[in-house]
């Protein structure tokens, strides 16, 4: 009998470590683990998806790889988790992960209730449409009667019921755990439409059979910021991640590519670039980071606009054109803070 | 344990019966303190990461839609009607799945001791395939691979006012009129009637030894006052019939094709377990039993019926009873494939809408837990019912 007290006493005091949340300081787990743990989509091209031998691109995707490039001056020390939509939160809540960047919006909510911080904003987006040609629809308001399929736990589930309701039309709501699924339901004619994000809607039907068959509806019937998330409480991760973002926007602006920033930072003769790039002042320590941290995300990352024609641009399967994504300067909303 | 009490000791920390109350004190002690400690540090880590807590959240506005509902529900209900409205669709398809299971248990078991060779090869291919094939994946096969298989809704299969399409099965709907309290009471009179029937029958078997088809006749009663009852409150019910519209057929009822799915995914899966148990069961049974009701001239249904299946039930209720509590569990899959159930609704949107992970967790563990006591209870009070009477 006393072995067996001794056996749940030792048990109870596991437990009660493993109930002690990390709440340390992210930047100091993420250095003394070598790498970054960024959780991120099961598969949304351009977003974050993984390649036959198991390399992750995207968008989000090079969001992690940028805080990883800033903490460590190497973009490669970034492991990658797969997350559901309804998983996402749990995931970083519990310290599972460092950043979730899986096409997330930004949502008063989600800011305010689930202990989380949205950092910065890597794209603009809002909820539309897909649906087959031959259905013979001009407008998401002659969808009276449709049925919808959707991935379960996203805004957009909230999106389309207020769609319909405020549009007084009736709908079948058809809500699935993955969105592969959802998309699989609507190929096989579950479904009349389908609705995500447009970049989503993009994404997905270039994985559909015939994506000639499918068109996205005018309408867009929300606002979707999405960007890369971290728990609430820890300020110093999350201006490192925001700032990975807000570097990478500045760059753009200031004409500095992957390309071309070592010979700029060799060369430059503007205090700004200078302080951008490490060669003036003491930006990195301010983060706890290198001097060069900045440097190293555009060497390796690249600007943002880089980052947006390597995985979302015109010239990919995806195809999505810049739009409200473009810098200020060019007529969309893409706007960072100075680095000073 | 071992040490006994010696008697010149007296010291009560001697006694074995004191020092186990002892330990048991210490124990509980040390249970309810880790457990105060880990729900309070909890609560503090919680706090800490600005993450609401509570149950508060049940009473506001869910704000999603819910495909299935046997109760009416809207966005606009609580996430508090959400989840009864989830509740409902686990239980609902549990236990049709424990009693379409186990019809198909019942009846694939029996098949493979069939004497005819090719039923008995047929009911082993079953129970092999499905019992051996991921139940997930089974989902998804008759989800996807079946749905595939039927027409789009403009081109629905029609039989008078039924259709047939992707998008599920549509029959008229039945709205009862005024009046339609007379035919629910001859119904129920015309089941009070079968029992008594069914009693004297049995009574009167037992007296004289003369056989009366109860059953058939009961069926008999209840069809014909049930039809009087109809008559003569003038035919009460008027149908909703489904219809063609721009999108879907509309109107009447529908059996939605994520329901059909998961129910024959669920029942099939675990009705091959089932067979396996039930073919078990007849087979512990000696067959001596079998050669002695055939030497009282029993015929070989009554043999099955009278002799040999209640004494396989003993052994086939307490395994029967885990399958039942794997499909009620193994209902949570339905989430996969957009039956809104439990963990889809509440694990699934009500978690990932409030963040609130612990309580909604709770919940569904709740139910869980419950539904399987339930079933674990009602088998267990069966058991007891079957087992062997001594006299």
């Amino acid at each position: 009998m006393k072995s067996n007290v001794g056996k749940l006493l030792s048990t109870a005091a596991i437990a009660a470590t493993l109930s002690t949340a990390a709440n340390a300081a992210t930047l100091d787990d993420v250095k003394s683990k070598g790498f970054i743990q960024c959780g991120v989509s099961q598969g949304v091209p351009g977003f974050s998806n993984a390649d036959s031998e198991g390399n992750w691109t995207g968008i989000d995707v090079d969001a992690c790889r940028a805080a990883a490039a800033a903490v460590f001056g190497d973009a490669q020390k970034v492991k990658f988790t797969p997350l559901s939509a309804k998983e996402r939160f749990t995931a970083l809540q519990s310290g599972e992960i460092d950043v979730l960047a899986r096409n997330t919006t930004w949502t008063y909510t989600r800011d305010s209730s689930l202990g989380l911080d949205f950092t910065a904003v890597n794209f603009y987006d809002g909820q539309g449409f897909m649906a087959r040609k031959d259905l013979g629809v001009e407008s998401a308001l002659d969808l009276d009667g449709a049925t919808v399929c959707t991935e379960q736990g996203t805004t957009t589930e909230l999106n389309m019921a207020d769609f319909f309701r405020k549009h007084k039309l009736s709908y079948v709501p058809v809500v699935v755990q993955k969105a592969d699924e959802a998309l699989a339901a609507y190929a096989s004619g579950r479904c009349d439409v389908f609705t995500t994000d447009k970049s989503g809607l993009a994404a997905h039907r270039s994985k559909l059979a015939n994506p000639a068959d499918h068109m996205i509806l005018p309408e867009t019937i929300s606002k979707e910021p999405l960007g890369p998330v971290v728990r609430h409480g820890d300020n110093q991760w999350k201006d490192i991640v925001t700032w990975a973002m807000f570097v990478q926007v500045n760059a753009e602006e200031m004409g500095i590519t992957s390309d071309n920033v070592s010979k700029i930072k060799s060369e430059t003769n503007d205090p700004g670039i200078a302080r951008l790039l490490g060669k003036e002042g003491d930006m990195g320590a301010q983060l706890g980071l290198p001097a060069d941290w900045a440097y190293n995300v555009i060497a390796q990352v690249g600007n943002y606009g880089e980052v947006f024609e390597r995985n979302v641009g015109p010239s990919t399967p995806v195809g999505l054109p810049r739009g409200i994504n473009n810098l200020w300067t060019e007529g969309g909303v893409m706007y960072a803070p100075p680095v000073r | 344990m071992s040490d006994k009490t010696i008697p010149s000791n007296k010291s009560p920390l001697n006694d074995a019966g004191t020092r186990a109350l002892i330990f048991q004190i210490v124990l509980l002690a040390v249970v309810v303190f880790v457990g105060y400690y880990l729900f309070s540090n909890l609560q503090a880590n919680l706090a800490d990461q600005g993450i609401s807590t509570g149950f508060g959240f049940l009473n506001q506005p869910a704000g999603f839609p819910v495909l299935i509902h046997l109760i009416d529900y809207t966005e606009a209900d609580t996430y508090g009607r959400a989840f009864i409205v989830a509740l409902i669709n686990t239980v609902v398809i549990s236990l049709m799945g424990i009693v379409l299971a186990t019809v198909i248990g019942v009846v694939m078991g029996l098949a493979r001791l069939s004497n005819n060779w090719l039923v008995a090869r047929l009911a082993t291919v079953y129970v092999e395939t499905l019992r051996n094939i991921p139940l997930l994946l089974q989902m998804f096969f008759w989800y996807f691979a079946v749905l595939a298989t039927l027409p789009h809704p403009r081109n629905s299969i029609i039989f008078a006012d039924f259709f047939l399409n992707k998008r599920g099965i549509y029959s008229p709907n039945p709205i009862f009129q005024e009046g339609f309290g007379v035919v629910i009471a001859g119904f129920i009179l015309s089941i009070i009637a079968s029992i008594a029937l069914i009693v004297w029958a049995k009574k009167r078997q037992t007296r004289t030894g003369v056989w009366f088809p109860a059953y058939w006749a009961s069926l008999g009663v209840i069809a014909v006052i049930t039809f009087l009852a109809l008559a003569v409150s003038g035919f009460p019910i008027e149908f909703d019939l489904p219809q063609k519209s721009r999108f879907n057929v509309t109107g009447g009822m529908v059996l939605p094709p994520e329901f059909v799915a998961v129910l024959v995914a669920l029942s099939t899966y675990t009705g091959a377990f089932i067979a396996e148990i039930v073919r078990a069961g007849i087979l512990s049974v000696n067959w001596g039993q079998t050669e002695a009701a055939r030497s009282l001239g029993l015929k070989d249904s009554l043999t099955q019926r009278l002799i040999v299946l209640p004494q396989a039930l003993r052994v086939i209720i307490p395994p029967l009873t885990s399958q039942f509590l794997n499909l009620a569990k193994n209902s949570s899959l339905g989430a996969a494939i957009a039956y809104p159930e439990l963990v889809a609704v509440v694990m699934g949107t009500t978690l990932n809408q409030t963040g609130q992970a612990i309580e909604n967790i709770g919940l569904c563990m709740l139910v869980y837990g419950t539904l399987s006591l339930t079933i674990s209870i009602f088998m267990n009070w069966y058991n007891k019912k079957m087992s062997l009477m001594e006299r």
